[in-house]
């Protein structure tokens, strides 16, 4: 490919103590990618996502975001995480402020934005999401598929380069993750690079450029998501994707 | 009853005085004390380890001794170290000491019962830890934190009747004196109790009303 990669990630390990999470993990993504990680409990896909965004410092390989080596020494890791827009299971929304106060503070103490412009982008993006006339709740009056997009806008509004999700619908009733799930394809649509933890197969299939697979804390096999559904190259992953699929179909048939 | 009558119309207006210093006390060692709590708090639960444990040892040594000790050692034992200090002053620096331990360890309780994922959405964001604490943690913890501060204010109502020891005439320091001027301890006491009845009652009211006040919309499942 002739573009430049928007995120190179060569050699990742990363151990907590005795632990070895990350062993050797590679991956890289061009602009406008949605990659779909998957991969068993434990693998350490979560904790992949949070050396990305320098939460917890890689023991040791490198990263690079838009050409700069983001695991470099001296780089200010406040600003690579403003570039780098993250969206949790369980939400996380700041419990004292409200829906457009979430969205707010970022643009108000990081992006150092005045009260008014802030207040008016915030808007735009809770209306990106579809939550305007939300604007005024707490997180604790809204229902979990509004947090999780409350939590998208927040992300948003930083302006990212590049959007990690992780399990983003997993902490949610089964009817209210389509609504998650439309605001992401959307994002995708107008071209958000995006790494998705989930195991909602139905969004690989439709919204993926690739699907990864990972175990052990490392790649096992990547590829377009029609390639990793039907003919895998590896045994491991065959195995793995049926599993999940089938407990895809299996909840939406109930 | 008539005595009795004749006896409170003499000792109320030495009390109403007394009084006044005791709100005095009360609130200037709040505010120190909370001036003190709030960074030993932070420190306690964000500073470097050895900071935490230097910290810890000053909240131990204030929470393990008497009240009347720290005040003595500070009235008494100061004046040897150069530092002579006047009666009000000590009494304030004492129990603002003395509340900023425990205030510390109250707002160290709150601060940890903030989920760890509020902090790692606002590093996520690009705040700063510093950014974080101020802007994401404090506040939740500055609300989770009122209840027990309201148990300390009220504490710290009832604590100040040991600056009669050093001959301050606050409400208790009046009692004692009025005691002895009448030769009627008993009545006196358990006039100067009610005394301290209805403040603590006012105080325990004031604070609820600031509790509900800053209540988190959806949060609290109490009933009104
Ligand atoms: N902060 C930590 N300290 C110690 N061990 C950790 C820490 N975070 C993760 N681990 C360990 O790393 C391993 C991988 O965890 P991780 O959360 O990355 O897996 P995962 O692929 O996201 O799993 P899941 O699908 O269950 O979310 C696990 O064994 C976990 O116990
Ligand atoms: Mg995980």
């Amino acid at each position: 490919m002739t573009t430049e990669p928007i995120l190179r990630i060569e050699d990742l390990y990363k151990s907590f103590g005795e632990t070895q999470v990350l062993k050797g993990f590679s991956l890289t993504i061009q602009p406008q990618e949605v990659v779909v990680l998957v991969g068993p409990s434990g693998s350490g896909k979560s904790t992949l996502l949070r050396c990305i965004n320098l939460l917890h410092p890689p023991t040791a390989g490198r990263v690079w975001l838009d050409a700069q080596e983001i695991t470099a020494p001296g780089v200010d890791q406040d600003k690579v995480r403003q570039r780098i827009g993250m969206v949790f299971q369980d939400f996380n929304l700041f419990t004292h402020l409200t829906a457009l106060g979430n969205v707010m503070i970022g643009l108000t103490k990081v992006r150092k934005m005045h009260k008014k412009e802030a207040h008016d982008l915030a808007m735009l993006e809770l209306e990106r999401v579809g939550l305007v006339d939300r604007a005024d709740h707490y997180p604790a009056q809204l229902s979990g598929g509004q947090k999780q997009r409350v939590a998208i806008a927040r992300a948003l509004g930083m302006d990212p380069h590049i959007m990690l999700f992780d399990e983003p619908t997993s902490a949610l009733d089964p009817e209210l993750t389509g609504e998650v799930l439309e605001v992401m394809q959307q994002l995708a649509k107008e071209g958000m690079t995006m790494i998705v933890v989930s195991h909602e197969m139905g969004f690989a299939r439709q919204v993926a450029s690739r699907v990864v697979f990972m175990e052990n804390g490392v790649v096992v096999e990547e590829g377009p998501p029609n390639q990793m559904f039907t003919q895998p190259k590896s045994e491991r992953t065959r195995a793995f994707l049926r599993k999940i699929t089938d407990l895809d179909d299996g909840g939406e048939r109930q | 009853m008539q005595d009795f009558l004749e006896l409170l119309r003499n000792v109320v207006p030495s009390l109403l005085q007394g009084a006044v210093i005791t709100l005095q006390i009360a609130g200037v060692s709040l505010l120190l004390g909370g001036a003190i709590g709030l960074p030993l708090g932070i420190g306690r639960v964000y500073g470097p380890p050895w900071l935490q444990r230097v910290l810890g040892a000053y909240i131990t040594l204030f929470q393990g001794t008497p009240l009347l000790i720290q005040l003595f050692l500070v009235y008494y034992g100061l004046p040897d170290l150069g530092l002579t200090l006047g009666r009000l002053t000590a009494a304030y620096i004492t129990l603002g000491l003395n509340s900023g331990a425990y205030q510390a360890e109250y707002l160290r309780g709150a601060l940890q019962s903030v989920s760890e994922g509020q902090m790692t959405a606002a590093r996520a964001i690009g705040m700063s830890k510093a950014q974080a604490i101020r802007s994401i943690i404090l506040p939740q913890a500055l609300r989770l934190v009122l209840p027990a501060w309201s148990n300390e204010a009220i504490a710290m109502l009832k604590n100040t009747a040991v600056v009669f020891a050093i001959a301050i005439l606050d409400m208790m320091g009046q009692a004692k004196a009025l005691a002895s001027d009448y030769f009627a301890p008993i009545p006196i006491y358990m006039i100067v109790a009610v005394f301290y009845i209805v403040l603590v009652g006012v105080a325990y009211l004031l604070l609820r009303q600031v509790e509900r006040r800053v209540q988190i919309p959806g949060l609290t499942s109490e009933a009104e």
